[in-house]
């Protein structure tokens, strides 16, 4: 079959993959630039990379979670007796055993049970944890557990969290957002108003409306929760684990221990993807409870099932716009009101509210707005982190206005958009302005300007190939009901984490002469979770260093914190450490020159020096000395923490603030053909543009591209976790009636890319991960609205959407 | 739980005479899935996996018959023009590693109406073969197999053996609805036969009622038309108000649920729809007129 293929192009039409001119250590192979190999690839693709859940250790025991099996309820009473009487069981414990009195954590706001102490309040939260010798020991004990649940109606969207009668989610707030929200069931809430937009509409020529509900999206990661806790012999833990940020985990696992961190010891292990969803502790302290509990390593692993119930998920989102613009096409002004749904837990909802009213409108130039977007707590499964956070959902929704609006002004899709792109100097709704350049426009222009894929695919001399149709093999259609469609959408994403957050890294740096080779060893805490991190900073070390030979040591917490591993943070922060702590190294490196070698060449103290090839060498390309005759016998080592400019607080009342540090850009032309009749879908092709500043590793640039592009198609045509609105149960909690799209629906993914440097940048680099999840979405939408002429404000789209039924 | 091993046919039956509540186990791909999720925890686990002749399958004269462990891929690499609409079906089974793995005989005995073989056992004509120690061999028409949601007319001490399925005398084809593009779960699906021989054609509807089920009225008046108008003979195309009328008895003849994979609307609408294209292509084909499918098998 014709796999799905891949098209290189960039700026200036030099295929994507090119080496391209650097400033600093082009002699040095292996360098930025260049598309370098993973280390972890080739063992990835053939099953032998380690992932955390492979790990085993002599005498260790298996970790269970028993998770409530209803959505609001008070436990009336708890019963483990037969379950610790059970043989193999070493250990039951329920919120009663926990050895301290902080009971709770989160990533912004400790309000989640580390076990539900009298109450639950989303299908699938913690009870009680067991471990014994064996996981079906372990399963079986927990079944055995007496849980008594004393049920309580259900908090499951805006209407039955405000009501006036409404059960407050949690009855004993007193995080910081508590004080400013209209409602205890409301999580944080943020304004955003600039202009005026009321008056604004006075002058608009065309008003549209649309009210968009965007559905609960899973990460999907392959690699289930899991890790293993060791109990040390000084009465700490050692804690291996597949996560984002190690120092996160930390900060939150320690206390509840009554451990000091210095106490527990954390190693990252293999992590099978991620997207957000590895962002918030999952059994990290259960694991470590029962390890210290038990004096036995305790490992934990989800299956599927639970992991369902393991993570946060994308916030599902009911989202109001109103858009306006003049007779010549002008936008004149936006209002919108976007409800998320946190679900039961803060986690991540009130950074994703920042974003959902920052970037609420989208890559766009209008000076009148009133925006507000809020996070509810319902009872629902918690949400929190995933690729695009909170930037996906509006997107979906202002996007499908802008096509709304063009055509009611008359106006071309496209450049109706371009007429309205923001460019640089352009002011954020927030009052920021874009400082760097956002070639909105000129993506647009480049993803339109792609040849178009040919018409009717499926038809040969040969006779219908069903591959190439909606259905596919499942051979529904050999061409009958097959309109084709096709859509445009834009999006705009924040680089690294905002609103003020002290958003740092830190790398240790080393170099020496092993063996008679200059080797560099680069140490951080950085979270690889599939993104490339460790093969980047490879990259950088042998650029800044000229060396060849780079070790990466594993991620641990025995270096200062790298931040998190999300936001598209990590090349820009973590590789901007690494390249830091290089460049402190090389001056150190360069002052060991000058002392053994300054009298014997003036460019010693003249010129400014280089490392190349494993050499000295002057700007010019002169050789001053060999790096091992420099160095022989010495070590240089740096550890040093870097950090992006620093970003504001939006105010709380209206919004304004330079709340963001830096901007990513992606445009899609989405190419699909529907089976009317049938409501059954084929994204034909995905063209991505993006501009990424300056592609470190092309390869992994397009990686991602098209990996944030088909998480974005999964959630227009078919990924969503379906909850009960009677019950908040999740009904779908597996890979049978969770779709994730396969080879087969994944389309031609054409990638343009474009390299304007953000000159605020390492490199000029631009977080690269997030953007083409956002524009996906829409862009998909509106090939399918194209084809059928239907309104379609929901996704995913599903079959009796399109059909009517 | 114990796991029986039984070494040839007759071992497997005497153990099923003495453990009447084992499950039995050959590919695996539906019973390890209940096992993994705990929904079922059976007392003995009977492996078909060394009982050699369930792996063989025989054309005859009339019909083909084909062991309960005959795996999806081994039909669609050697039964494609035997057993045509079987063969598609088989490619819309999972991927191709369960494909290597499952067989008719595990779609039978779990008879949940999801399979995907049923709807094209049913529009063929096919009878399972099973036994017992106790009372030997009986052959189940494959009508009278299904007797409820995930329940069929196996005796405690039956086992499947084979499945004799009539040859094709004519086009056959099926077609399923799920919401990707492959590896999926009916939403629901449709088989067809055309049996020229006899001047009939069957049906076979899945996901659309609490077992897999036919089209009976949509067949009755479909064969009564062709007869009626001599298209068997004249070979013309059939009238789009007869496809029309055919479509719609076959929505009228599920009795589907709403449930996460869809809505009972949606699949009587869909089942009309593929109803109305799989006759056209069936028919189309008869007619000799058709092109052909690339990517099936």
């Amino acid at each position: 079959m014709p796999s799905p293929t891949l098209e290189f192009a960039r700026a200036g039409g030099a295929p994507l993959g090119t080496p391209t001119k650097i400033t600093q250590g082009s002699r040095t192979k292996g360098g930025i630039g260049e598309s370098t190999l993973r280390p972890d690839g080739t063992l990835k693709v053939t099953g032998e990379f380690a992932y955390s859940s492979d790990m085993w250790h002599e005498d260790m025991l298996w970790g269970q979670i028993l998770r409530s099996t209803v959505a609001h309820a008070e436990i009336v009473s708890l019963d483990t007796s037969e379950a610790l009487a059970t043989a193999g069981v070493y250990a039951v414990m329920t919120y009663d055993d926990l050895p301290t009195d902080v009971r709770r954590y989160g990533l912004e706001i400790q309000d989640t049970p580390v076990l539900a102490h009298g109450k639950v309040r989303h299908h699938g939260e913690p009870v009680a944890i067991v471990a014994a010798d064996h996981p079906e020991t372990a399963r079986r004990a927990a079944a055995k557990i007496k849980v008594d649940y004393r049920e309580l109606p259900v908090i499951t969207d805006e209407a039955s969290a405000t009501a006036p009668d409404a059960i407050l989610v949690h009855d004993d707030r007193d995080d910081h957002h508590s004080r400013h929200v209209p409602h205890p069931n409301i999580v944080h809430r943020q304004p955003i108003l600039r202009g005026d937009a009321a008056a604004a509409a006075e002058r608009a020529d065309f008003v549209v409306r649309g009210e968009y509900t965007f559905a609960m999206q899973d990460q999907a990661f392959l690699g289930p929760e899991s890790g293993l806790a060791v109990p040390d012999d000084d009465g700490g833990v050692h804690l291996y684990i597949a996560t984002q940020w190690l120092h996160s985990d930390l900060r939150q696992i320690a206390p509840v221990l009554g451990l000091p961190e210095s106490k527990v010891r954390m190693t990252l292990s293999g992590v099978g993807g991620a997207f957000g969803g590895r962002e918030d502790l999952s059994m990290q302290i259960h694991a470590c409870l029962l390890a210290l509990r038990t004096g036995k390593p305790v490992k934990i692993v989800y299956n599927r099932f639970e992991s369902f119930f393991g993570h946060v998920h994308r916030h599902p989102a009911e989202l109001h716009y109103e858009h306006g613009a003049t007779k010549d096409g002008k936008l004149t002004h936006v209002k919108c009101r976007i409800v998320l749904d946190g679900g039961a837990y803060a986690s991540a909802s009130p950074a994703v509210v920042g974003n959902a009213a920052s970037l609420g409108v989208g890559p766009y130039a209008v000076d009148d707005v009133d925006i507000e977007a809020l996070a509810l707590y319902t009872n629902n499964p918690p949400c929190g982190a995933m690729r695009g956070f909170g930037a996906v959902q509006a997107c979906f929704a202002y996007e499908a206005q802008m096509d709304k609006l063009a055509d009611a002004v008359g106006m071309d899709r496209v450049e109706f958009r371009q007429l309205n792109a923001m460019e640089q100097g352009t002011l954020m709704p927030t009052g920021q302005p874009v400082d760097s350049p956002a070639p909105v426009a000129e993506l647009l222009r480049r993803v339109k300007a792609m040849p178009m894929p040919p018409e009717r695919q499926w038809e040969s001399s040969e006779g219908v190939d069903v591959r190439q149709l909606p259905g596919g093999l499942s051979n529904t259609t050999h061409g009958e009901g097959v309109v084709r469609g096709v859509g445009y959408a834009v999006g705009i994403k924040n680089v690294g984490f905002s609103e003020g957050f002290d958003d740092y890294s830190t790398a240790k740096v080393r170099m020496e002469v092993v063996a008679g080779r200059p080797v560099a060893t680069v140490h951080t805490a950085m979270a690889e979770v599939g993104q490339g991190g460790v093969t980047v900073h490879a990259q950088i070390a042998r650029t800044e260093l000229g060396v060849t030979q780079v070790t990466i040591r594993p991620a641990d917490t025995q270096v200062g914190s790298a931040g998190s591993t999300s936001a598209s943070r990590q090349t820009y922060v973590t590789g901007g450490a690494v390249r830091n702590s290089c460049e402190l190294v090389r001056e150190k490196v360069l002052e060991i020159g000058r002392r053994k070698f300054g009298s014997q060449h003036p460019a010693w103290a003249t010129a400014e020096l280089l490392l190349e090839g494993g050499k000295v060498v002057t700007g010019g390309g002169e050789v001053l000395a060999d790096l091992v005759d420099v160095l022989e016998d010495e070590s240089v080592e740096v550890e040093a923490e870097w950090r992006h400019r620093p970003t504001e607080a939006f105010d709380l009342r209206t919004g304004q603030g330079n709340g963001h540090v830096q901007y990513s850009f992606a445009a899609h032309r989405a190419v699909v053909e529907v089976d009317t009749e049938l409501g059954l879908v084929k994204v034909i092709e995905l063209a991505c543009a993006q501009d990424v500043g300056k592609a470190l590793n092309p390869l992994s640039v397009l990686g991602q591209i098209q990996g944030g592009t088909l998480q974005g198609m999964g959630i227009a045509v078919m990924e969503e976790i379906i909850v009960d609105p009677e019950t908040a149960k999740v009904r779908n909690p597996s890979f049978t009636d969770y779709l994730l799209p396969t080879i087969l629906d994944t389309p031609i993914i054409p990638v343009d890319v474009l390299e304007l440097a953000d000159d605020h940048a390492p490199y000029g680099l631009r977080g690269v991960g997030e953007a083409p999840t956002l524009s996906s979405t829409p862009a998909v939408l509106a090939a399918i609205r194209d084809a059928t002429g239907l309104e379609l404000n929901r996704t995913p789209v599903r079959p009796e959407h399109l059909t009517g039924t | 739980m114990d796991f029986l091993r039984p070494a040839c046919w007759e071992e497997a039956l005497a153990a099923k005479a003495e453990h009447p509540t084992a499950v039995p186990i050959a590919g695996g791909t539906d019973v390890m899935v209940e096992i993994n999720f705990d929904h079922r925890r059976p007392e003995y686990l009977l492996d078909l996996n060394r009982v050699g002749d369930l792996y063989e399958w025989e054309v005859g004269e009339d019909s083909v018959r084909l062991g309960a462990s005959v795996s999806y891929t081994t039909i669609m690499e050697n039964l494609r023009a035997e057993l045509p609409g079987l063969a598609l079906a088989s490619h819309t089974v999972a991927s191709p590693q369960i494909r290597n793995r499952g067989g008719v005989g595990g779609n039978l005995g779990t008879a949940s109406p999801a399979g995907d073989a049923h709807p094209a056992l049913l529009a063929a004509g096919a009878e399972v073969e099973v036994q017992s120690a106790g009372r030997g061999t009986r052959r189940i028409p494959v009508d009278d197999f299904y007797t409820g949601v995930k329940r069929n007319a196996l005796a405690a001490d039956e086992l499947i053996r084979a499945v004799h399925i009539k040859k094709a005398d004519g086009p056959q084809q099926f077609s399923k609805v799920g919401t990707r593009n492959a590896m999926v779960i009916a939403v629901c699906a449709f088989g067809l036969a055309l049996h020229p021989g006899s001047r009939t054609v069957r049906t076979g509807i899945g996901s659309a009622a609490p077992t897999p089920v036919r089209a009976e009225a949509a067949e009755e008046f479909l064969n009564a038309a062709l007869e009626e108008g001599g298209f068997w003979d004249n070979g013309r195309i059939v009238p789009p108000s007869v496809a029309k009328r055919f479509a719609e008895l076959c929505s009228g003849a599920c009795n589907p649920i709403d449930d996460v994979r869809g809505t009972a609307s949606y699949r009587r609408h869909a089942v009309g729809v593929m109803a109305r294209r799989t006759l056209t292509w069936t028919w189309e084909s008869y007619r000799g007129t058709a092109a052909r499918t690339e990517g099936v098998a």
